[in-house]
């Protein structure tokens, strides 16, 4: 395989990397002068054509009809460092979709003047996303791991004006660091016992029925390493304050594109190099491997999400509790340890990511008029603001879970993915938890909604006077929503077909 | 041609959300219209439809097949009772709120949201379907009266909408688990009612799904949502709470639960029927004492309510018709009652206290308002001639034969409604009591045109019902013999 070979495979993430330092350079020696939300505009305008120019090639050019099994095999050089398949290239386009709304709602932002490094710091945090979903080897994985972070340890700090956004990234670099230590211990000590660092032959390798001690120790320190990325209790301390302090199109691309490519690598490493770890979390069979230690996990989550965002005020706050219920949620999906909890989790934490980035765009325009978004500043939005706050209110509605939108059909499919994925319903008892804490949800996302429209509008709130560009992509958004809840199928249906060539 | 109840609903919705603000008449017509239509295509579904049709399908096509999934409506003779039900009382609902001032674009926009969910429900045969109208049914509620509701509005408006949601989540459960369980990759509510669940799978799968819908269909003592929510709610939206959706859980317990886990349901029948001649006692004895005249309908609400469960948990044909009857004619019964109460007498006198009414003289006052209510108040009682008797009394033949003890304490309960309607008759309207002066400078405004249009109609309903009922019995009787219900009356029934 020649070297133009192998560039047309990573051609996507190279038309990114290419956009990042465009967009950069463009920023940096033409576009200086400018007012700044004609260089937000501009540069967000190359930003998105590069994702949407990545995201055509992903689509159209080249789409592998073979499994995938046989393009690793194909590529010696490789030896499964990068997979390239039609389940990845589905990951990958809706990564960069999301990253192509995450700039949108960055655009008529204020909270700094270096808009060239702001976009390419997301552009290169995509491009490490990208290479995350494809890997297959525990080195890469680390590598594009910290690509993403460090990138989105920056965009956190980048409101350089507000001391709690540098409060905010230094606990999030902190914790982030020790995170990639322990992921670093965990996969080290999986190299050492497999001699090998692609993740089909790690499995080979490790292949007995007695789980040897050191691997017990990997297996944990590889779900904490993974547990404080997704921010899953008991590694969450990082979120509330990251997603309070961060600006807010940082913390909405922390909480959707970064989640959906650390969930996803997070099955893959579970499901593929773990593949005769799992033991089992079933009901009064319980024994011993790394599906008992998710579950637990999972469980903490659900639980500590839910009843923590009740208590909040902060509706940042309020969503960053919930984005650890959802984590938890989403874990099902990786239990369900198959197929269909590979596809039912790519459906949720797409579709979460979607949603909890509209909630975002809709949260920042009304802290940017309030200067906080306390739940109360969102009184009387329904009247001063209609179309933003119906938005929200599909927002909200989708994360709580009700139907037609797209939150309720990712639930749906994760339970069932997950009541079906082992023996005799043996993980009902954890759909059973999910469902009750889902229900209790309802009660925190119904509270903001309560101020948007019983709560009537006080003398002096006005509209937001959010821009009409804003609206739109807002607009957009939540017609994803319902689009999504409403005709789950054209998503579901690509990803069953794309699973079925897939080799996982 | 049935499926536009539900579209239309949802059109209207929209509609209402592109009006420009400040159109209220506008609006009122627009969601009249809605409702008009929907229940005008229910009617003419009545009409076509031949006896022994058993479940007709509307449309058919696939919405996710990767789970077999179907978009699925259907009608069978029940749902077409329900479809009619709800037709009348989204039109005398809004005919009920003519008076609505405050936000009136979003009430009518809300409350067309609700009607079209229940529609969906009533003619879904998805599992998934129905699920998805089921809790679709459950945000505008919460909104109808967390911003229209008077009394103690955010609680009620909270607690009606957690205990919905909680009940959804026990029947989300059983749906997941009886989805996997049963293998088939199929949603399809007849296609799942043949296969066989494994019994200990239904030894817990029925009582959650049963009691998830159930919760929403008041039975006792999951009922506490619906006094508190019955009072908050504004006039329209609790007489669609009575009305409709708390036959919502009724029909879905029935359509549900009962098919699928017909096992399940033998071995629970006793349990549920003691619980539902309790709702049916207690609510009938605590409407004694209240003092609130709305309280006292919605107590009564969960009494009658019971009926239906007790007529359902019967599994004879008769108890089952007359459970479906029962729903029907409560429908129409508590609206009914909530309209005169809700509106003709609250948004008058702006009080509900009983002590207080008493002094208004409001016989005088309102004669129409009262007259209305005493009927309604017959109808309630069970007396021959309106659709209560036949729906009741139909309900405690079918008990009497499935357990006689249940039959004779559900008897009791119905002397304690006339007690207790007897009772609010006589306090709020028709007592010797001689309005204060005061009272008597200021009269109350007369009853106006599109409430005595709504209470003609509700009441042309239990009348016509009372002295035909065969008119829905014959819609209702030959559904329980297609094959949905094949495994219920095989063997729900231990002997």
């Amino acid at each position: 395989m020649s070297y133009l070979q192998l560039l047309g495979l990573v051609a996507p993430e190279t038309i990114v990397v290419i956009t990042a330092l465009v967009v950069l350079g463009l920023d940096l020696l033409i576009l200086r002068e400018q007012p700044l939300r004609h260089r937000f505009w501009m540069g967000a305008a190359f930003a998105a054509f590069g994702c949407v120019l990545a995201a055509a090639w992903l689509l159209f050019i080249n789409s592998p009809t073979h499994p995938a099994g046989e393009v690793s095999g194909a590529l010696p050089l490789l030896r499964g460092m990068f997979v390239d398949d039609g389940l990845v290239r589905l990951v990958k386009v809706a990564l960069l979709g999301l990253t192509v709304f995450t700039i949108a709602i960055s655009m008529e932002s204020s909270f700094t003047g270096h808009v060239g490094e702001y976009l390419a710091l997301i552009l290169l945090a995509t491009v490490g996303m990208m290479f995350l979903v494809s890997a297959e080897d525990i080195l890469m994985i680390f590598i594009s791991l910290e690509l993403t972070s460090l990138s989105l340890y920056i965009l956190t700090a980048f409101n350089k004006r507000n001391v709690k956004s540098a409060e905010a990234a230094l606990k999030y670099f902190l914790f982030g660091g020790m995170s990639a230590a322990f992921t670093l211990f965990g996969l080290s000590l999986v190299y050492g016992l497999s001699g090998s660092t692609g993740l089909r032959e790690i499995a080979a390798k490790l292949e007995q029925p007695a789980l040897d001690p050191l691997l017990v120790a990997a297996i944990v320190m590889t779900v904490i390493g993974f547990g404080f990325k997704v921010a899953a209790v008991p590694f969450h301390l990082w979120a509330p304050d990251a997603y309070q302090g961060a600006p807010t199109p940082s913390a909405a691309f922390i909480a959707s594109g970064s989640k959906v490519a650390s969930f996803f690598v997070f099955a893959k490493v579970m499901m593929l190099g773990f593949a005769h770890a799992g033991g089992s979390g079933s009901w009064h069979a319980y024994a011993p491997g790394w599906l008992p230690v998710l579950a637990v996990v999972a469980v903490a989550s659900m639980l500590l999400g839910n009843l923590a965002a009740i208590a909040q005020s902060n509706v940042k706050r309020l969503l960053a509790y919930s984005a650890i219920a959802h984590g938890g949620y989403a874990l099902l999906g990786i239990l369900a340890n198959g197929p269909s909890g590979v596809t039912s989790l790519v459906y949720y934490v797409v579709t979460y990511g979607l949603t909890v980035l509209g909630a975002f765009g809709v949260v920042g325009l009304v802290e940017e008029r309030a200067g906080e978004a306390r739940i109360s500043d969102f009184a009387g939005l329904g009247r001063r603001e209609p179309l933003l706050a119906f938005c929200m209110m599909i927002f909200m509605l989708s994360l709580a879970g009700i139907p037609p939108l797209a939150g309720f059909f990712g639930k749906f499919y994760v339970f069932t993915a997950a009541v079906g994925g082992a023996k005799d319903l043996g993980l009902l008892w954890l759909v059973i938890f999910a469902i009750a804490m889902s229900a209790v949800s309802l009660y925190y996302y119904l509270q903001v909604l309560k101020q948007i429209y019983v709560v009537p509008v006080s003398a002096e709130s006005g509209s937001l006077g959010a821009p009409i560009s804003s609206r739109i992509v807002l607009a957009v958004i939540a017609f994803g929503v319902v689009a999504l809840g409403c005709a789950p199928d054209f998503l579901v249906g690509r990803l069953l077909a794309a699973i079925k060539l897939a080799a996982l | 041609m049935l499926a536009w109840t539900v579209y239309i609903s949802f059109i209207g919705v929209l509609v209402l959300m592109l009006l420009p603000a400040g159109r209220a008449r506008l609006a009122r017509i627009v969601a009249l219209l809605a409702a008009l239509i929907g229940l005008g295509i229910a009617l003419a579904a009545i009409f076509q439809r031949e006896p022994d049709a058993g479940i007709e399908t509307i449309t058919q096509r696939a919405w996710i097949p990767g789970l077999g999934i179907n978009y699925f409506l259907a009608v069978d003779g029940i749902s077409l009772t329900l479809a009619v039900l709800t037709g009348v009382a989204a039109v005398v609902g809004i005919l009920f709120s003519w008076n609505v001032e405050h936000r009136v674009k979003e009430f009518f926009a809300f409350y067309l949201a609700l009607i079209g969910g229940v529609y969906g429900v009533f003619l879904s045969f998805d599992l998934f379907l129905l699920f998805v109208f089921y809790e679709l049914a459950i945000i505008p509620k919460y909104f109808l009266i967390a911003i229209w509701g008077s009394t103690n509005k955010e609680y009620g408006a909270m607690k009606l909408a957690l205990y919905s949601f909680v009940g959804s989540a026990m029947v989300l459960i059983g749906i997941v688990a009886a989805y996997v369980v049963s293998g088939a990759k199929t949603m399809n509510l007849v296609e799942l009612a043949q296969y066989s669940f494994p019994a200990s799978f239904q030894h817990w799968a029925f009582p959650l799904v049963f009691v998830g819908f159930a919760i929403l269909a008041g039975l006792w003592p999951f009922h506490t949502w619906a006094p508190t929510g019955h009072v908050a709610a504004p006039t329209a939206a609790s007489m669609l709470l009575a009305g409709v959706v708390m036959k919502l859980g009724a029909y879905g317990a029935l359509r549900v639960a009962m098919t699928l886990f017909p096992e399940g349901l033998a071995e629970w029948r006793y349990a549920i029927g003691l619980l539902a001649v309790i709702g049916i006692v207690y609510g009938a004895t605590v409407a004694l004492i209240q003092k609130d005249f709305k309280f006292v309908i919605g107590y009564s609400s969960v009494s009658h309510m019971g009926f239906v469960l007790l007529g359902l948990v019967t599994i004879n044909t008769i108890g089952l018709s007359g459970a479906v009857l029962q729903m029907f004619s409560h429908g129409i019964i508590a609206g009914l009652l909530f309209g005169v109460v809700g509106r003709m007498v609250y948004d008058r006198t702006h009080t509900r206290d009983l002590p207080l009414l008493e002094g208004l003289g409001l016989g005088r006052a309102l004669p129409f308002a009262a007259g209305t209510f005493a009927v309604a108040g017959f109808a309630s009682m069970g007396l021959p001639g309106f659709s209560g008797f036949a729906a009741e009394f139909q309900v405690l033949l079918g008990a009497w034969q499935a357990f006689p003890t249940f039959a004779v304490l559900a008897g009791f309960g119905i002397l304690v409604g006339i007690a207790y309607t007897l009772r609010v008759l006589q306090k709020a309207f028709f007592n010797e009591a001689v309005p204060s002066p005061e009272a008597q400078a200021h009269p109350l405004p007369p009853i106006s045109v599109p409430e005595r249009l709504g209470a003609v109609i509700l009441l042309g309903a239990t009348l016509i019902i009372g002295i035909y009922p065969n008119l829905l019995l014959d819609l209702i009787g030959p559904s329980f013999s297609s094959h949905l219900f094949d495994r219920l009356l095989r063997e729900g029934r231990p002997f």
